[in-house]
């Protein structure tokens, strides 16, 4: 049945409600894709039962003819940064350990609520803190992908690293993910898929294990622009368990998918082509670019002059913002207790043995840089340096309509390399973490090849609350790539 | 401004997360680089900028004020480190505060 993991959501979609299979083949053949490639390490918690009898219910409600819901009977697997309702929920942390949320995330309940079919929970870096998924209290994932000739293993990505594999690899046919300063884009940017951080606001946060709450937010990774459509309708709308969710009604971006961008102006940003770029990035952001005028939209030289600032202002405010989230985890209401003699040793224990390293790393950054007679000095500088950031998308707005950059400044990497040195990891999101900082959606879309083979991706930015103009450019951008490569495992 | 030890231990204090005396040195050293490259914010001037306090401009809103959830004390304590669990639903527990 390997053709049925082949399958795209829009397509499950017409083939089960043509009834050429059902939501109970499908789901069985990516459970058995699960088994056959838990060497990547992209799960932490499997759930066949659940899916079993959840694909079931699907198969009872289309055999009724019940009007169908957006994802029903498709197969998905949850970033482990989702609360799901009496399912182990860890955040990739040591911290969580046991943790069996009584209530679930909004964005899942919306999933299943439109037919969606449950696979398991994703693997990820710890509290989604890593460009990699190295930090992960349950050890690396491995990318499907390798390079040509050399079968050393390559990170996915991160933080949602096991939510980009997953997809790749055949496992998925969509994955959520979340997305704090690339942790959606750069990941699928690694393993060949697209990925969607829509716009701060869209998505509800309620029930997600929050990072930095002023940045995090939850988005789609898929293997076609058109099913990241589908599964963010989805997972969108507004939450009033949220309040920094938007009332907005979500529109239909599976209608914004015309393919036509004529006279459509996208802005190409000079302070993006930074130094050390390698070629092959270059090269394919230029074909990005003749791909678009080849369309009929036309590029227009942009400026947004304190991008250098914004990944020094991101290693602020997220960490202060973390390190005041993560306060909760003390050893007393969920998860890992490590006794102490007092009550502050049992919390200095259970926090010294229960977070990883680059969690307590962060954590001491945020909590230094709100510590008395340094705010001023930190986070509110960073906190201007943010609207400046702001201010420069809003200049380039009045010049263009999206936004085309790479998503990433390389491809994947080695399990290991840069683990010596946290500011040439925090480097892999120079490109996408300004998106986060000024709210605003950012899509990565497959678009060509290495020289040795991994894949690479191009970005694409958008205005404010416009993924519908975000998803028909990157529909034109994905069709004129024509990436049909796979990983080598999935043949 | 650098990193030292007494600062590494009195942060590590505030974030509640024992610091082995012998890892204080390599941690201020990860830190101060950190820090350091944070630095070159310095370098913008942004008197007269507002900061950012909210990614979406919008109004934060507002409800009545009333309860809404809850009543499920055995819920919530299901997850705690060796929770009391008793007719009203149950308690955390923390080691001794009070002499």
């Amino acid at each position: 049945m390997a053709e049925l993991t082949d399958l795209t959501i829009a397509a499950a979609r017409d083939g089960l409600k043509a009834r050429k299979f059902s939501a109970r083949e499908i789901t069985e053949a990516h459970l058995a894709a699960m088994g056959r490639a838990r060497d990547l390490n992209a799960f932490i918690t499997e759930t066949p039962d659940k899916a079993i009898s959840m694909a079931g219910a699907s198969d009872v409600r289309l055999a009724r003819g019940e009007p169908a819901g957006a994802l029903e009977g498709v197969p998905l697997a949850i970033k482990d940064l989702f609360c799901t309702d009496g399912v182990l929920t860890t955040a990739g942390s040591h911290i969580l350990d046991g943790f069996k949320p009584p209530y679930e995330s909004t964005v899942t309940s919306n999933l299943w609520r439109a037919g969606a079919v449950m696979l398991g929970k994703l693997n990820l870096d710890e509290f989604a803190m890593g460009s990699s998924n190295t930090t992960s209290y349950y050890g690396p994932v491995k990318n499907p992908w390798q390079r040509r000739g050399d079968n050393r293993p390559l990170v996915p990505g991160g933080s949602s690293g096991g939510s980009a594999a997953s997809v790749a690899a055949r496992i998925a046919m969509g994955a959520t993910a979340t997305d704090t300063g690339g942790s959606i884009r750069q990941p699928a940017s690694f393993c060949g898929v697209v990925g969607i951080k829509p716009t701060y606001g869209r998505c509800s946060r309620w029930g997600i294990v929050a990072f930095a709450s002023s940045l995090d937010q939850a988005g789609p990774i898929t293997r076609t622009v058109r099913d990241a459509a589908i599964m963010l309708g989805a997972m969108a709308g507004h939450d009033p368990k949220d309040s920094t969710s938007v009332p907005r009604p979500v529109p239909n971006y599976e209608a914004a998918l015309t393919g036509d961008v004529r006279g459509l102006k996208f802005g190409i940003p000079k302070e993006y082509r930074i130094g050390g770029l390698p070629t092959e990035v270059e090269r394919l952001w230029q074909k990005g670019v003749d791909w678009l005028k080849a369309a009929g939209a036309v590029p227009v030289e942009i400026s947004l002059p304190h991008t250098k600032y914004a990944l020094p202002a991101y290693y602020i405010i997220a960490p202060a913002e973390a390190s005041s989230n993560l306060a909760r985890y003390d050893g007393v209401r969920f998860g890992l207790r490590v006794p102490g003699a007092s009550i502050d040793e049992m919390y200095e224990n259970t926090r010294a043995a229960g977070f990883g390293a680059e969690v307590r790393r962060r954590v001491m950054i945020g909590t230094y840089v709100l510590s008395a007679g340094y705010y001023d000095a930190y986070y509110l500088k960073a906190q201007k340096v943010r609207s400046l950031i702001a201010r420069d998308f809003a200049e380039a707005y009045k010049k263009c309509d999206v936004i085309l950059t790479p998503t990433a400044p390389s491809a994947a990497f080695a399990i290991g390399e840069k683990m010596d040195n946290p500011i040439a990891m925090y480097l892999n999101d120079v490109f996408t973490v300004t998106v986060n900082l000024a709210g605003l959606p950012g899509i990565s879309v497959p678009a060509g090849l290495t020289d040795d083979g991994l894949p690479l991706g191009l970005q694409l930015i958008g205005r404010a609350f416009d993924e519908a103009t975000l998803f028909r450019v990157a529909g034109v951008l994905e069709s004129a790539a024509g990436f049909a490569a796979k990983p080598a495992m999935v043949g | 401004m650098s990193l030292d030890k007494a600062t590494v231990a009195r942060i590590a204090t505030l974030a509640r997360i024992k610091v082995a005396d012998a890892d204080l040195d390599r941690m201020a050293g990860e830190l101060q680089n950190i820090m350091s490259w944070i630095e070159q914010l310095n370098e913008l001037d942004t008197s007269g900028i507002e900061p950012m306090t909210s990614a979406v401009e919008t109004l934060l809103p507002q409800r009545e004020d009333q309860v809404t959830d809850g009543g499920y004390a055995e819920k919530i304590v299901a997850n705690a480190a060796e929770p009391v669990r008793g007719v009203d639903g149950g308690f955390f527990t923390v080691p001794k505060v009070v002499e």
